[in-house]
């Protein structure tokens, strides 16, 4: 169905191909995944497919891609949308129409497809991907869930044979990625509809792929059986980590068959007490205090009458469906919104009548795009500018960030980053000045396993140092890699408050991988396990 | 009647229709009450989609016209004798600045007729706001004829590029609210602008790489000889319609070069454009319906336009009142009743559809 040929490429004005002599040939009816390190050149593959590269992109691409007979040398993207469905990494960034209906019926109408053909379709589509009730609905209501899976059905209705998802779960809460998820299966099997997708969430999705492809550091792809490829893959969810340290055979990819393959296991650790290598709760000062806040987005209420306290040297982790509240309760924290009734106060102040300058050394907060917070044309120049606005001694942020990231290219343009590298500049930009109280929304997306390892190190260090952080994340593996604290909202309510361990562990949802397959013990990360076995 | 939206077309004619009424008119109550219609339709049939509610601010900027209007009579304006307000220093600007007179008294007449000149503009801006509320902007696109929908799209893609702009520079704003900059000044300016254009400019990318892989700007095979005789088709049309005005208007010019020459280059056009039209492979989903309740908006809004056009004609009492001396506009029945059969649209059209 899909076919490089030695197909190699490289953006204009690059010194290294972005791809290098990919051979791959994916089979009808597949669902293949493409693993690979941030920037390994996964979005470039999937890309490739339907020939925005390189006739969107430019560049120079040798050897050839065929799709279902037609090479894209010769076939421009637009002419294969009635073969090749191609669904990007923000969905509403390429949404046209207004409404979700209009949005179904857009590429056929491109397409030219008869209207009788057009109505059936999209009725169908709206079925497969369960959101008849949304059809009347204007895509700027549409939350993220929503949004990707009309994505993928206003894609689906030019009847494809093949579907191409750029990280379709890494912006969705754990429901609304199980909602895609089972989508997709629909049309593997349902539709024979052919699926090549990429994910950094790997734990979301590997169990359903039926090959992966991996992309090394170089460009290059190999592809085989997940289980044989996982077993050596540079990113793995924490199942196969497990699976890799307890030399599982064959290695397992989902909960259920690790279980399976974990009794052993379970029994050898069953007398070995999980944790605590991290203290119970906190014992420093109190740093922030909440008081009953309460917010509302026109009709919409975000929160209602939350109670938090916040001491230094904890990890918080704030999690809850998307539209929970955790944003909201962040930037009222960070004193970027007036609460409708209640209090905050950050070091006894409260941060809306504190000076910005001082507001910096109490409380920072890195928003989920952290390229937001950064305009200068280089790294350097964004910390040469943070040490000016906070009156540091010149040179103080640039330490900061080789704390975090060393060896970051001073003369590179901040968009130029990788996700976790311009993270990690966002970071040294926002705790420069010093806040004893760091917030972080949504920090994971688009980082890969090693990049969120390196994270969770830093937060650690921070907290250590006598900081309060509070992450607002939808990410169970790092709440149990680094949070000492877990905080559950749910429709603005605080639902549950306290050690990470006690909340997560036993909730089906946000329970990580580790701790479903060794349960009844309270085992929470690979790490644990294997201190545990070495001893 | 079974609940639908209405062709977005129904709506602008009606509307369009309300504003030249608009134009035929300065008393102050037929304002008001065309205003005042426009806005019962727009609350009536105004369906919850975020474009629907541009509405008021048409209406404010309308009230910002009035104002304007009526400051700029008090400073620049030609006095009106009659009723004196107050005095505002009067500077004699030097001859060179053509000896204009600037401030002076201020009489009542004159921020009267200001106050009516503003208000019209503003009934206008009232009647395209309504417009942009009650017709779905993408839709109306969608009724375009072939050729003007490609073009549309591009002007949608660079409308939209508007709100994300504001959306983005809200949340640039903010976050440099957290790095404790200042939001103002020329510095605060820079800050945000990087951002928010950088932001923009790559969500424009992935529209376009979108819209793209969904087959957009697709054409039928045709040779390449018969493309290029249509270009220089339209090329030529385009010249010889451009000589034809300039022959029109240049009283000088020779006979041959002004009406002929502009008929027959937009024959040209024409044809060329038909041919373009050929050439596009667009289908479309579902079509909005005409049906009576369309034709009756449209002829609401007729029955108003004709209503003003027709009692100027007969020379109505009161359409242009005086106000010199200072006295109540009378209300001429005929243009009022018209008027008020623009607002049948609330009662006598199909509800909105609920939205799920």
């Amino acid at each position: 169905m899909i076919r490089f040929d030695r197909m190699s490429f490289r953006y204009p004005d690059q010194s290294r191909d972005a791809l290098g002599d990919v051979d791959l040939a994916i089979e009808e009816g597949e669902l293949c995944l493409v693993v690979g390190e941030t920037g390994a050149g996964k979005s470039t593959l999937l890309r490739a497919v339907n020939g925005l590269v390189p006739h969107f992109t430019g560049g120079t691409m040798h050897g050839g891609v065929v799709v279902n007979g037609r090479s894209t040398a010769t076939v421009p993207p637009r002419e294969m949308a009635s073969t090749v469905g191609v669904v990007g990494q923000d969905p509403t960034a390429g949404f046209v129409a207004d409404t979700v209906e209009d949005e179904l019926a857009y590429v056929m109408e491109n397409l030219g497809t008869d209207p009788a053909v057009m109505r059936r379709r999209v009725e169908d589509a709206l079925d497969l991907l369960s959101i008849a009730d949304l059809r009347d609905r204007p895509l700027a209501t549409l939350s993220s869930g929503e949004a990707q899976r009309v994505a993928i059905a206003s894609v689906i209705t030019a009847a494809p044979r093949v579907l191409v998802l750029d990280e379709p779960t890494s912006a969705l809460d754990p429901g609304a990625a199980e909602d895609i998820l089972a989508a997709l299966t629909r049309l593997v099997h349902d539709l024979g509809l052919t699926i090549i997708a990429a994910e950094h969430r790997l734990e979301r999705i590997v169990q359903y792929a039926d090959r992966i492809a991996v992309i090394d550091g170089h460009g290059r792809v190999t592809i085989g059986d997940p289980s044989d490829m996982m077993r050596t893959a540079p990113v793995a969810p924490p199942v196969v980590q497990l699976g890799r340290l307890a030399n599982w055979n064959p290695l397992p990819l989902s909960v259920r068959d690790a279980r399976r393959a974990g009794e052993p296991l379970r029994q050898e650790l069953a007398d070995r007490k999980a944790g605590p290598h991290r203290q119970a709760a906190a014992t420093g000062d109190v740093v922030a205090t909440v008081r009953g806040l309460q917010h509302s987005y026109g009709t919409t209420v975000a929160l209602r009458g939350v109670h938090v306290e916040l001491r230094e040297g904890e990890v918080v982790a704030l999690m809850g469906r998307n539209g929970a509240g955790k944003s909201t309760l962040l930037s009222a924290l960070a004193g970027s919104r007036r609460p409708r009734s209640g209090s905050v106060s950050i070091l006894g102040g409260n941060p809306r009548s504190i000076t910005p300058r001082e507001l910096v050394r109490r409380v920072g907060l890195v928003p989920p795009d952290p390229s937001t917070l950064l305009y200068e044309q280089s790294v350097d120049g964004e910390c040469i500018t943070a040490d000016k606005e906070h009156g540091l001694a010149p040179g103080s942020t640039r330490s900061t960030l080789d704390a975090i990231q060393p060896g970051l290219d001073p003369e590179r343009h901040p968009r130029d980053l990788s996700e976790g590298e311009r993270l990690a500049l966002a970071l040294a930009v926002v705790v420069a000045p010093g806040p004893r109280v760091l917030l972080l929304d949504e920090p994971t997306r688009g980082l890969d396993y090693s990049a969120k390892e390196r994270l969770a190190r830093v937060l650690r260090r921070f907290a250590d140092d006598g900081r309060a952080v509070v992450l607002a994340t939808h990410d169970v593996e790092l709440v149990a890699a680094v949070a000492d604290r877990a905080i559950v909202l749910a429709d603005g309510e605080v639902v549950s408050d306290g050690p990470a361990r006690d909340v997560v562990v036993h909730s089906p949802v946000f329970a990580p991988q580790v701790s479903k397959i060794l349960a009844p013990s309270e085992w929470l990360t690979v790490a644990e396990v294997e201190a545990a076995v070495c001893q | 009647m079974t609940p639908r939206s209405l062709h977005p077309i129904a709506w602008w004619v009606w509307a369009l229709a309300l504003g030249a009424t608009a134009l035929q008119t300065t008393n102050p109550f037929l304002l008001g009450l065309l205003a005042a219609s426009a806005w019962l339709v727009v609350a009536a049939r105004r369906p919850s989609a975020p474009w629907a509610q541009s509405f008021g601010s048409f209406v404010k900027l309308g009230i910002a016209v009035i104002i304007v209007r009526i400051v700029l009579q008090m400073l620049f304006g030609v006095r009106l004798p009659g009723h004196e307000l107050f005095t505002i220093p009067s500077v004699d600007l030097p001859e060179w600045a053509a000896g204009v007179t600037l401030g002076g008294p201020v009489t009542a007449e004159s921020v009267i007729a200001a106050f009516n000149d503003g208000l019209q503009l503003a009934v206008l801006l009232t009647c395209v706001g309504a417009a942009n509320s009650l017709a779905s902007p993408y839709r109306l696109l969608r009724s375009m004829p072939a050729i003007l929908y490609e073009l549309g799209v591009a002007v949608t893609v660079a409308l939209s590029f508007a709100p994300q702009a504001v959306m983005s520079a809200q949340r640039v704003r903010e976050a440099r609210r957290l790095r404790g900059r200042p939001s103002r000044g020329l510095a605060g300016l820079r800050g945000m602008a990087v951002p928010v254009l950088e932001i923009a400019l790559e969500r424009s990318l992935e529209l376009a790489a979108s819209m793209d892989s969904r087959g957009y700007g697709r054409r039928a095979p045709i040779a390449a000889r018969d493309r290029q005789l249509a270009q220089l088709a339209t090329l030529i049309g385009a010249v010889a319609a451009s000589i034809g005005v300039y022959g029109i208007l240049d009283g000088a010019a020779p006979g041959g070069m002004g009406y002929p020459m502009f008929a027959g280059g937009v024959a040209l056009l024409v044809a060329s454009f038909a041919y373009a039209g050929k050439q596009s492979v667009r289908t479309r989903y579902r079509p909005d319906p005409w049906r009576a309740p369309e034709w009756l908006v449209v002829a609401c809004g007729a029955v108003a336009l004709a209503a003003l056009l027709v009692a100027t004609d007969v020379g109505v009492a009161g359409l242009r009142p005086d106000f010199s001396p200072l006295a109540v506009p009378t209300v001429p029945l005929l243009p009022a009743i018209g008027i008020l059969a623009a607002a049948v649209p609330a009662f006598l059209t199909p509800a909105l559809p609920v939205t799920r």
